[in-house]
């Protein structure tokens, strides 16, 4: 499965491109800066001329921010952004990584220690001379959004909690964003998915390994998800939904994990890969079913729906907008953006920030012009990025339902 | 649940889409990827030649189906091709009809029939010479070549024409091809250096064309045209074609607006039957498959050039997504000598009958609940009868009037 998945449907799929030029109309990146050249030059085409013993003839693809827009409107089947993001981890090795890099792709570090000392780091990451001294020391963007540690973990609280049993189960994915940032959204989507029947098992777990994966350390990156795979491969085993919340982390173990690390021979990821849900497709699927309860509450707020690159990359629509068109009286306006600029951690870098800003420029616009009550997206890195940028608070559509479904 | 699945997302895909959810149904597009109109010209060319050049396609098409009767015209008839394009043009800038074509120059100066067009379009009209026209290009552009096209006008059209190069560069791009310059002309900036720059050396009576980079999401051809002071036209150029993807965003936005859902990276890899119908699509969706039902499909994912139809090294044949039989396919000289002859293997695809049903192999209805639309049916030659976005336009509406209980023939808008 490697061989296929490795060099048949990856790096050969190159092969498929006609230089249509598609991808290039679609690029956020490209749009904004000259920087970087567009996904068809710098992905199909430079490909050509990048091997193992020759080192890459430029580096403009370390301005690809991997939000992975070509390869979802390439109608010839080319993985334009995996082979970028292949690519870029092989001129990493050989450039070595920056110690901004190595901080920001593990968030699992920065979460531990972080979280015990919640009020200090987050006066820390407040404070704008350390914030400019981190700048100009390690080039992390003195104006980059930064999450607020919660000072407690979802974990903790997970242990701790009453589990409802029933005949339905899920595992919850829950990620590190919700473990040390933002544990409310967990606590809401357990509520949630326990008011529709369902009993939720909460696996101990780690990291999935995508922002390593982002800043192309690759062989960390395959560790984490070996470690994530096997506690989450049991729950799958047993026939057991994983439903996630963090939907770049979901993607990351339902396809990108196997594609772009190559790692399609992990049993264990297989079988994770074939049974994890982005929670708004699992919502979403239940609806269909006739089994979501939609006796949804009015909640009359008018609200930007943005639907992050991460998400789009699961090619499953954007079922977020069919659930929140359940909530009566709620106005829901649909991003145009393909992506808010962030892409995880490339918007937070020094040389990148004002590119992710502008790649964003529109959606914060659309944001500030319907006067909207908050925006809702399904990512969190997304989330931050949107709210520091328009200073309108960002939620994750579970919030909404949680909200509309009388929970809180 | 999904009323309706739609796959492709070109034209034909995208026509059926809207129109279903405008109705009221429940619409599901499912794509590889994004179609064939960001590599098209963005024109609605209903029949350029049949094979002479045709001045009036109503005119021309009652004969025209009548010596093609297995032509997917055939199949919606003259009411069913106006009824689409009256539908079209209520919905986009569009303007012209089915009385008569235009001749719009293409990029190297040859007059091109073509009969429902973008309004920034039009002014290049050709009919009877008309006036001269000043080419202008940009000196950075590698796609459109001014003196080219002012030399063609010249020969070809009998049309005095000459080339103006302009200065102007869009800032901080790398590529200076069409979208660029599209993106450089939504900026007021951009357009008043260009404006002031062509302005001076414009003659008297002089019309203006301009590569088609007159702004892509705002088109600014009608701010250029006042500050010039005379008739500006767009020109088609190489791909990425600003006007199809005018008409991709505003046949998207339209399916957003009316409720309908579009995902990309779905491929469709088989049909699962029930009886006489087709109960739901095989679809690979990243590394897994889902099926996904619905009670119509309607078949729209192009041919050869997109992948609807394949032709493997063996000479076979196939439709892609559901494996519908395909029709035409020669058995004895596929290819003709001459490139631009009629191939006998050019006009292969899915055949259908009178309401857009595909046939099986011994010519009974393939499956009840699907519909054919645009270029997987069999029977044109688009690329000589200059007839592919018309088909497409024509057919995707029929395939949803169809599914609305509105059959083609009797719908009028």
């Amino acid at each position: 499965m490697t061989d296929v998945l490795g060099e048949l449907l990856m790096r050969d799929s190159l092969d498929h491109c006609v230089k249509c030029t598609i991808c290039e109309t679609f690029c956020p990146v490209s749009n904004v800066t000259p920087l970087f050249p567009g996904p068809k030059y710098v992905g199909p085409q430079a490909e050509r001329y990048r091997s193992d013993d020759a080192p890459s003839p430029d580096e403009s693809l370390d301005y690809c921010s991997g939000c992975g827009i070509c390869t979802q409107v390439c109608p010839q089947g080319v993985h334009v952004a995996e082979i970028n993001t292949q690519a870029r981890a092989k001129l990493r090795e050989r450039t070595g990584f920056k110690l901004r890099d190595r901080l920001i792709a593990r968030p699992t570090v920065a979460g531990a220690l972080g979280t015990p000392v919640a009020p200090l780091a987050n006066w820390a990451l407040g404070n704008p001379v350390l914030r400019l001294a981190l700048e100009k020391t390690i080039g992390l963007h003195r104006n980059a959004p930064m999450p607020i540690y919660a000072g407690r973990t979802f974990q903790r609280w997970a242990r701790r909690r009453d589990p409802v049993t029933a005949e339905r189960r899920v595992a919850f994915f829950h990620g590190c964003g919700t473990n040390y940032y933002e544990p409310r959204l967990g606590e809401m989507t357990v509520a949630l998915l326990e008011h529709n029947g369902i009993a939720v098992e909460i696996p101990k777990q780690g990291c999935c390994g995508l922002p390593l994966q982002s800043n192309g350390m690759f062989d960390d990156a395959r560790a984490y998800v070996h470690r994530l795979a096997a506690s989450l491969a049991p729950y799958a085993r047993a026939g057991v939904d994983i439903v996630g919340t963090s939907t770049s982390c979901t993607l990351m173990l339902k396809r990108e994990a196997l594609e772009i690390l190559g790692l399609g021979d992990d049993p264990e990821l297989r079988i994770v890969s074939e049974r994890i849900y982005d929670i708004c497709e699992y919502l979403l699927a239940l609806h269909d079913r006739g089994e979501l309860r939609d006796d949804f509450k009015p909640v009359p707020e008018t609200v930007v729906y943005h639907a992050p690159c991460q998400q789009q990359g699961h090619g499953i629509g954007k079922p977020a907008i069919e659930l929140l068109a359940l909530i009566p009286e709620l106005t829901v306006h649909e991003s145009r953006a393909n992506c808010c600029g962030v892409a995880g951690t490339y918007g937070l870098k020094a040389e990148k920030y004002q590119i992710a800003m502008d790649v964003g420029a529109g959606l914060f616009r659309q944001v500030a012009d319907t006067a909207s009550d908050r925006s809702v997206c399904d990512s969190e890195t997304c989330r931050w990025q949107i709210a520091k940028a328009t200073d309108v608070p960002s939620v994750h559509p579970v919030e909404m339902l949680y909200r509309a479904s009388g929970l809180g | 649940m999904n009323d309706v699945i739609v796959v492709g997302a070109g034209v034909a895909g995208l026509t059926a889409a809207v129109r279903l959810a405008e109705s009221g149904a429940r619409v599901l597009v499912l794509a590889k990827g994004v179609g064939a109109t960001h590599l098209s010209a963005g024109t609605i060319d209903v029949l350029g030649y049949a094979p002479e050049r045709v001045a009036s396609p109503r005119e021309a098409l009652g004969p025209f189906i009548a010596g093609h009767p297995e032509h997917p015209y055939a199949r919606v008839g003259v009411e069913g091709i106006e009824a689409a394009l009256g539908w079209f043009t209520a919905r986009l800038p569009y303007v012209g009809s089915l009385d008569e074509n235009l001749l719009l120059p293409t990029a190297v100066g040859v007059p091109r029939p073509s009969a429902v067009v973008p309004e920034t379009m039009a002014a290049g009209d050709l009919r009877g010479g008309g006036d001269p026209v000043a080419v202008v290009g940009f000196r950075a552009s590698k796609d459109f070549h001014p003196a080219l096209m002012a030399d063609g006008l010249t020969r070809l059209a009998g049309v005095p024409a000459r080339a103006l190069v302009c200065s102007a560069l869009p800032e901080d791009r790398v590529d200076a091809n069409g979208l660029a310059f599209a993106r450089a002309f939504e900026d007021a900036a951009f357009r008043e250096r260009v404006v002031t720059e062509v302005a001076g050396q414009l003659r008297a009576g002089e019309r203006v064309a301009f590569p088609a980079v007159l702004g892509v999401t705002r088109p600014v051809w009608a701010e250029v045209a006042e500050r010039l002071g005379r008739p500006v036209f767009e020109v088609p150029t190489l791909p990425p074609s600003v006007p199809g993807m005018r008409v991709f965003g505003a046949l998207r936005d339209a399916l957003r607006r009316a409720g309908g859902r579009l995902r990309l990276n779905n491929v469709v890899v088989g049909a699962e039957r029930s009886g006489a119908r087709v109960s739901a699509l095989r679809v690979r969706v990243g590394l897994r498959e889902e099926t996904l039902r619905a009670d119509w499909f309607v078949l729209a994912s192009g041919g050869v050039a997109s992948g609807g139809i394949a032709l493997d090294s063996r000479w076979r044949v196939h439709e892609t997504a559901l494996g519908v039989p395909v029709h035409g396919a020669p058995d004895g000289e596929r290819f003709s000598p001459d490139y631009f002859a009629s191939h006998p293997m050019s006009t292969v695809g899915v055949a259908v009958d009178g309401e857009l049903r595909p046939l099986g192999d011994g010519g009974e209805r393939w499956a009840d609940n699907v519909l054919v639309a645009g270029a997987t049916l069999a029977g044109a030659v688009p690329w000589k009868e200059k007839s592919g976005d018309g088909i497409s336009l024509a057919t995707g509406f029929a395939a949803a009037g169809l599914v609305l209980g509105k059959p083609t023939k009797e719908v009028v808008a």
